[in-house]
Parts: structure tokens; sequence; C-alpha cells
């Protein structure tokens, strides 16, 4: 168990530097300049154009700009944006939201999706089967900023029962984005674990249960159920990444000032060190849910072994 | 075990389709010595899809989309270009379906040619994808080694950078953005979870009987990968592909509609709901109706898929 541990941590960092030196390289060695566009219109001093060159390492080899930020980002500094806002506090301030926007959506859509796919699942080809697979596939159909915007219009502007948009009622503003963006998941995971389920329902371990004569609450609860949430633990896993990452669409509807929002507003500013920063924190989330679900595997599949 | 996850499933939520080994299984007749051995999982699962109504309803919405998309004068007369701006904003009427945008144009004749560009960006970006896919998974799994270990490692580091987010990152960076700037981004992001799926697929379709016939009788490799291999493992890469063209047609209205993708003067479904979203209260056909064909042809493309995996995952059965 360690040392898969220790073999798992030493395979993370070469995809974390390579991911980072990805989106660093995108983002810094594209031409253009983001200190002359500061001043707009106006002519810039060149010594303020050099000054400011060298105070975000701009006039360094792009190897050395490389370095020099993955050396600050494994301390803990994710450098400055140009008005000398540290970024790590730009996301100090943004992270709470996504995070409780991405909580809420992970509880809605494990509830209802799980429950959905169980339903499905058990009954496979009847009527909840179908009429699952069928709504599930209508869902994720739907582009989530169309059914964010649809959502706005119906739930919050014609009948009125959540708001619009903005923090400004506290968690019941949280509702309607968190249902939306969990919308999609919600589907994949009603499939997966109705998929699942209704392979596991035929194998000869359950039928061995229900042979000698347990409930069916506890052949499906334990014994199928054990076997079946494998697939949907990988995806979850996988998904918690995404909803923080994937918020960007749903916080720019909902008016939500998130992560997503703060590295969309940077993107256009062309503020690199925060585009880079919220980024590689994301990135970072989403390498750490798939190490956690590696490792939850095995607690529920004893037949994968750890060598 | 280095990697616990079959990769399908860390790619791809919707691992249905993880059965496929089981297809490269049926597939076990040498395809040059029975011509008809390749096509019976097919025409069976052609008999099987002929039958299936949400895989006819499928095909009557990608057909009537690709018709749109081919030739949009047969659905409309009207000029979506030319618009008179005193119709701005007019509600749907018995002569005008889908009353008028901003602008004054006729907004059915507009989500009518929309469809050109999603269609073509979506087959566009999957045919590419899925070529990058099938030659780089050819290599991995055929000769594995250094060589399936670095696409591997490559292939980690890509799943790690998430598709929007990546396409902002990187579409916000280019100043000119057109149907080649926003397919060739929608490439680059997209071809790792089809690679994964043709390299599982060809580690397993490698081992048969007859790939080894082939090598004892002097095959080389090119000819063993693109005439024994291919045909048998092409199968969960199509039905990924079919899928995947509606999840591209939905990314690129998504960028569309954040401001990085196309640009206007395109006719994009994504921009036209961008477009709506300040008029949502006073104008809400402007958004309903993109959304609407949006919507369903995504739809087509997913619910196709789906009946293919049904028809050829003998698992189902």
């Amino acid at each position: 168990m360690g040392r898969y541990m220790i073999r798992r941590l030493l395979q993370f960092i070469p995809v974390f530097l390579g991911a980072t030196f990805l989106i660093f390289a995108l983002v810094f060695l594209i031409p253009g300049d983001p200190i002359r566009a500061l001043s707009g219109d106006k002519p810039m001093p060149p010594s303020v154009h050099a000054a400011l060159e060298e105070r975000y390492n701009l006039n360094k080899p792009f190897w050395q700009q490389y370095t020099l930020y993955v050396t600050g980002v494994v301390q803990g500094d994710f450098g400055e944006d140009f008005r000398g806002r540290q970024v790590v506090d730009i996301m100090r301030e943004r992270i709470p939201v996504t995070f409780k926007l991405a909580m809420y959506a992970f509880a809605f859509e494990i509830v209802i999706g799980l429950t959905a796919g169980v339903m499905a699942g058990l009954r496979k080809g009847g009527f909840v089967d179908n009429l699952v697979r069928v709504s599930t596939l209508v869902v994720i159909s739907i582009p989530i900023f169309v059914l964010g915007f649809m959502a706005q219009l119906l739930i919050g502007v014609r009948l009125g029962w959540l708001p619009v948009s903005g923090l400004g009622a506290g968690t019941s503003s949280f509702i309607m984005p968190a249902i939306v963006l969990g919308s999609l998941s919600l589907a994949y995971i009603a499939r997966l674990t109705r998929t699942s389920l209704a392979e596991n329902m035929r194998a000869d371990y359950v039928r061995t249960a229900t042979a000698k004569g347990l409930k069916r609450s506890r052949v499906v609860g334990v014994h199928a159920m054990r076997n079946s949430m494998i697939p949907v633990i990988t995806f979850l896993g996988v998904d918690l990444g995404a909803l923080m990452g994937g918020a960007i669409i749903t916080e720019g509807i909902f008016n939500l000032p998130g992560l997503g929002n703060a590295v969309f507003t940077a993107v256009t500013r062309q503020e690199g060190t925060v585009v880079v920063g919220i980024v590689t924190f994301l990135v970072l989330l989403f390498l750490l849910s798939n190490l956690i679900v590696d490792v939850l595997y095995a607690v529920l599949d004893p037949r994968i072994r750890y060598e | 075990m280095s990697d616990l996850r079959r990769p399908e499933q860390v790619a791809e939520p919707d691992t249905e389709f993880a059965g496929h080994t089981e297809v490269a299984e049926e597939l076990v007749e040498p395809p040059q010595a029975d011509p008809a051995g390749t096509t019976s999982l097919w025409s069976d699962a052609w008999r099987e899809l002929r039958s299936s109504p949400l895989f006819l309803a499928s095909l009557a919405l990608v057909v009537l989309f690709g018709l749109m998309a081919a030739a949009p004068q047969l659905f409309t007369s009207a000029d979506p270009r030319s618009c008179v701006l005193s119709n701005s904003l007019q509600r749907p009427s018995a002569e005008h379906w889908f009353g008028f945008d901003l602008q004054g144009c006729d907004y059915y004749a507009r989500t009518v040619y929309g469809a050109r560009i999603s269609m073509s960006i979506g087959v566009t970006v999957i045919a590419f994808a899925a070529f990058v896919a099938i030659v780089l998974g050819s290599i991995a799994g055929y000769f594995g080694g250094v060589l399936d270990a670095v696409i591997a490692r490559i292939t980690d580091i890509w799943f790690a950078i998430p598709t929007i987010l990546g396409g902002i990152v990187i579409l916000s960076l280019l100043g000119n953005r057109g149907f080649f700037q926003v397919s060739l981004v929608l490439v680059i992001l997209g071809w790792p979870t089809m690679l994964r799926l043709y390299r599982s697929s060809v580690l397993s379709v490698k081992e048969m009987d007859y790939v080894e016939a082939a090598r004892a009788l002097g095959a080389s490799d090119f000819r063993i990968l693109t005439k024994h291999i291919l045909p048998n493992a092409i199968t969960p890469v199509i039905i990924y592909g079919a899928i995947s063209i509606g999840v591209i047609i939905s990314a690129e209205a998504a960028l569309s509609f954040l401001g990085v993708g196309l640009q206007l003067p395109a006719i994009s479904w994504g921009l036209m709901i961008s477009g709506a979203q300040t008029r949502i209260l006073q104008a809400p056909h402007l958004l309903l109706f993109p959304g609407l064909f949006l919507s369903l042809a995504v739809f087509g493309f997913i619910l196709m898929g789906d009946a293919l995996r049904d028809a050829l995952d003998p698992k189902g059965r």
C-alpha cells in the first residue's frame, strides 16, 4: 500500500509539471505585449516599460520565467497581477464561492443520479428504465448555457421561486446554479449506475446471495451495490475536479464571483499570471481527486491489488 | 498494476462501452479469408438497428441537420443576411415563425443556416481527432515499450487540462478565430480519449490468432495494423465518435457563446445565444430557437452513439 502510494505520487509529479508547463507556454509564448497594453492608447515611457518587464520577469528567457514560476508555486507563491495584487489573495477570495457551488452540485447529482440509476438498473427494460435512459440523454444534449438561461427565465423570472443571479440571497442563490451545473454529471451518474448495477444483478454472487435467502434490500444494497459503485466512484473523482473547473459558464450566467469568473476576466484582460495561477490550482485539484479515487478503489474492490 | 482504472473510464464518464473487448473477441474470423466475417457483426447490428425506434429517430435527426447544413435553401427561401432594422426584435408570427433578431434579420433563416458551421465543425474535428488517435493508438498499443510509455504520459498531461478552460486560454490568444482555428483547438483538446480507447482495443486484438497467422505469413507491421487490426479494433472509436460529434458541437457553441469561438458575421448557434443573453426578458425567442436546434442536433448524435453501442455490444443483448 505504502509503496503503491509513493509510486502514484511520483507519477503525479511529471504530469503536474507537464500540465503547468503546457499552460504556461500557451499563455506566455504567444506574441503580444501585455505591458504595452496596460497604458491603452497612450505611449508608455520606456523606463516604466523596462521596470515593469523587470518586475514581472518578462524580460527573461522563457525557460527562466517558467522555472522561477514553478519554484514560486511550490513555495505557495503564485505571483501577482498587474495591479500588484497577489494571485493567492484573489484565489482565497474566489475559492469559497466555487467550492460551495461545486459541493451543492455534487450533493445534488449524487442523490438524484444514484436514485434514478438504481431504480432503472433494477428493472432493466422497464418503464422507469426507459424513462431514465431517454431523459438522461435529453439532459446530456442540452448545453449548459441553454439550460442555465432557461432555468433563469422560468424559475427565476416567471415563477420567481429562486434568485435570478448574484450572491445577494445567501444559500438560496446557489440552488439554481448548482442544479444547472450538476445536471450533466447527474445524467452520467444515473447511466453509469444503471448499466453497472444491471450487469452485476446478473452475476453469480448475486444469485448465490439471493439463493441463501438474504433479503432483497441486502442483496442489492450490500452485495450488488458495492461492486456497481466502482465505475461511479471513478467518475465522481474525475467529476469533482471537473465541477470546479467547469463552473466558468455557470458562474458567468448566474454572476457568481468564483474562480471560473476570475479566469475568464483575467483571460480577457491578458493577465497571464492570474490565468496560469488559477488554472494550475484547478489542475492540481483535479489530479489530487484522481489520486484519492485510485486509493478508494482498493477499499471497494479487494480484487484490485496494489502491485 | 500501474494504472488501476480502465483508461476509457477515466476519460469518458459514459463507460457503458467498456465492454468493447468483447466486441473485438466476437470478430475473430480473419477478415481476408472470409469477407462476410467482418460484416457479420455489422450486418447483425444493422438488422437490430433497423428495428430500433431510438436509432431510427437519431438517424432522422442526423439526416435532417445534415441536409440543413448542406442545403439550407431547401428549408427557407429567406436570406439570413438581408435584414430590415424596422423589424428588430419582432416576436414570432405566422409568416416569420421564429421572429426577428436585433438587426431585424429573419430568425428562422439564421437558425437554419446556423446548422452548417456546427455540423461541419463536429464532423471535421472528430475525423481529425480519430485519425490522430488511430495513428498514435496503433503505435502505442502495437509496439508498446518506450513509445507506449511516452504516449501514455503525454495523454495523462493532456487529461489534466479541462476542455473548456483549455479552449478559452488558447482561443483567447488568437486574434482571428474562424472555422479553422476553432476546429484545430478542439482537435488538439479532443484526441486523448479516443487514443486510449483505440489503444486498449488494439491491445486485445493484437493477441488474436489471425494476427499471429498474418505475421507468420510475413505480413509487414503496417499491413497487419491496417488490414487486420484496424477493422477489428475500430468499433469503440466509432461508437465514441458518434457521441463526440454531439459533444464537439456543444463545445463549439459554448466557446462561441463565451466570445472566444467563432466571430461575427459568422452564423452560429452559439453566437446567436450569446447575442440573446442580454435580451432574455425582452425577446426570449432569440434564446429559445437556436437553443432548441442546438440541443436537437447534439441529441441526434448522442442518441445514435447510444443505439450503436446497444447493437454492437453483445453484452447488452
